[in-house]
């Protein structure tokens, strides 16, 4: 089985998973290369770093150029089983992500697998090392953002994650930086 | 049916009068601004004093007793300028006695796109000088995917271009002469999930000028950052939505790059590229006129009361009836 997603082909075999970046064609090969080689290298860093820190991922077997090798996850995507106690792990996960200085980059519910043995996070394809609260909160904002454009009852979804979010050290200093990002967003003239 | 409708919430004011098929008349007239950007206030002056001289134009194609109703563009956009167009509407529905419709902006770009393309449910990718959105429609609202968290593509541009001693609108300019570029300089790529930002990337394309690189390897470098930046998260939006159209819209999509770039990421996931006509491409009147007629036919009409302009309105508070 091969999916293909926006930013790279996952093909799904027996016992692992090969993801490869899709080269651009709408972009220049200069900038489309280096953004591909930056990205792939970063994602299987940070999928392992995940792991010793306490969350769930996929093990790496390789790494090359712009192909990624680790196991296959079985499970359901949280975008299709999502509730409120689902909402509070993710909350508990990126606690511990943001502990770790990981910024997930892309934090969905389509990148998310529920399995028997809790959440698996499955896709660090936009994840970077950083300390700032800029980027947390920009993490709690691109969540957020989805469940409101797939949920209706995206309120109390987001109030669960926020549950399980506040474990964090920093937790006060990131939701306020969220409401400062959605301030933000909105046209100024 | 005939509805006029005024646009004005920037430096483009224009006055247009459709029925349900087409564009009858359209008449603009631009703020250039003498030095810099645009300034809000004397481009609202600008505005004031053309309105009568714009309106008499269009009314010298249609009569004003035959019009059914006024739209104009309630927001966002700039405040000053806002209130000339919004006073203009007021009055004209005073005096002909018709009902008066306070219309969304960025709605009235997507929808102006709706009704001259073929598009059926695509995500939006609006790129404008102050508005830089990738949108879908869910349900009876539009939904904003991902959008830039400081300025708009079209400022960014016009700030290089500033930069760069080019006039305003500098867009234009830059992109003719990144046609000439050869050379890629590497610049902030910023994507953020499905946000972007490109403030850091005017301040880096600043240090490379005073570096004394080619200017068009500089705006080829600019706009290939930039465009690869909102064509990402415009396929992303597609991937995450499970959508096989986009419709460009805004003052930036007269931009052939960026037209060519979404058009190949098109073709390459097998997904239809939809673009409107130039005329209802960038700010226009038309846009306001057709979607004031869509609300107007769906009861939507508003009140001189509550008809103080919204400068901060988003695309994505206004219900949809149709």
């Amino acid at each position: 089985m091969v999916i293909r997603g926006a930013e790279a082909e996952v093909e799904v075999l027996e016992d692992r998973v090969i993801k490869r970046r899709r080269e651009k064609k709408y972009r220049i090969k200069v900038l489309d290369e280096m953004i591909r080689k930056k990205r792939t290298r970063m994602e299987a860093r940070i999928i392992s770093q995940a792991r010793r820190a306490g969350v769930a991922t996929p093990i790496i077997y390789d790494v090359t150029g712009d192909t990624i090798v680790m196991e296959r996850i079985r499970g359901e995507l949280l975008r299709n089983c999502i509730n409120e106690e689902l909402s509070r792990a993710v909350g508990e996960n990126v606690a511990i992500l943001h502990e770790n200085r990981i910024i997930h980059g892309d934090l969905t519910p389509k990148n998310i697998l529920v399995t028997d043995s809790g959440l698996y996070f499955i896709d660090f394809g936009l994840a970077f090392f950083d300390e700032r609260i800029e980027p947390m909160g920009m993490d709690l904002h691109v969540y957020f953002e989805s469940l409101k454009a797939d949920f209706d009852n995206h309120i109390e979804l987001r109030l669960a994650f926020l549950e399980g979010y506040s474990g964090f050290s920093r937790y006060s200093q990131v939701v306020r930086r969220v409401e400062e990002i959605e301030e933000r967003g909105r046209y100024r003239a | 049916m005939l509805v006029l409708g005024i646009e004005g919430t920037a430096w483009n004011l224009s006055a247009s009068v459709v029925d349900e098929n087409d564009v009858i008349v359209q008449v603009s007239d631009q703020y250039v601004p003498s030095s810099g950007g645009i300034h809000p206030r004397e481009a609202a002056q600008h505005h004031s004093s053309k309105i009568s001289g714009v309106l008499k134009k269009v009314f010298n194609s249609v009569d004003p007793e035959s019009i059914d109703g006024v739209a104009f563009s309630i927001g966002p956009g700039m405040g000053p300028c806002l209130r000339v167009v919004a006073t203009a509407g007021r009055a004209i529905s005073l005096a002909l006695d018709v009902p008066l419709v306070g219309v969304n902006h960025c709605v009235a770009h997507i929808e102006a796109g709706m009704w001259k393309t073929d598009a059926v449910d695509p995500v939006i990718l609006y790129a404008s000088g102050g508005n830089s959105q990738v949108i879908s429609r869910r349900g009876n609202y539009y939904r904003v995917f991902g959008e830039t968290l400081d300025i708009g593509i079209g400022n960014a541009l016009d700030k290089l271009g500033r930069e760069m001693g080019l006039s305003h609108p500098g867009g234009p300019k830059i992109e003719k002469l990144a046609r000439e570029g050869k050379r890629y300089h590497s610049l902030p790529y910023s994507v953020k999930g499905m946000d972007f930002s490109f403030s850091g990337l005017v301040t880096s394309a600043k240090t490379l000028l005073q570096k004394g690189i080619k200017r068009e390897d500089l705006c080829f470098s600019f706009q290939e950052t930039a465009f690869s930046m909102l064509v990402e998260v415009t396929e992303r939006a597609m991937a995450y939505l499970d959508k096989d159209e986009v419709l460009l819209v805004g003052g930036v999509g007269a931009n052939s790059r960026l037209r060519q770039m979404l058009s190949v990421m098109c073709s390459d996931r097998s997904a239809r590229f939809h673009c409107p006509p130039d005329h209802l491409m960038g700010d226009n009147g038309a846009m306001i006129a057709h979607t004031g007629m869509k609300m107007l036919t769906h009861g939507l009409k508003t009140d001189i009361e509550s008809s103080k302009v919204k400068p901060d309105y988003r695309v994505d508070e206004v219900e949809i009836p149709w």
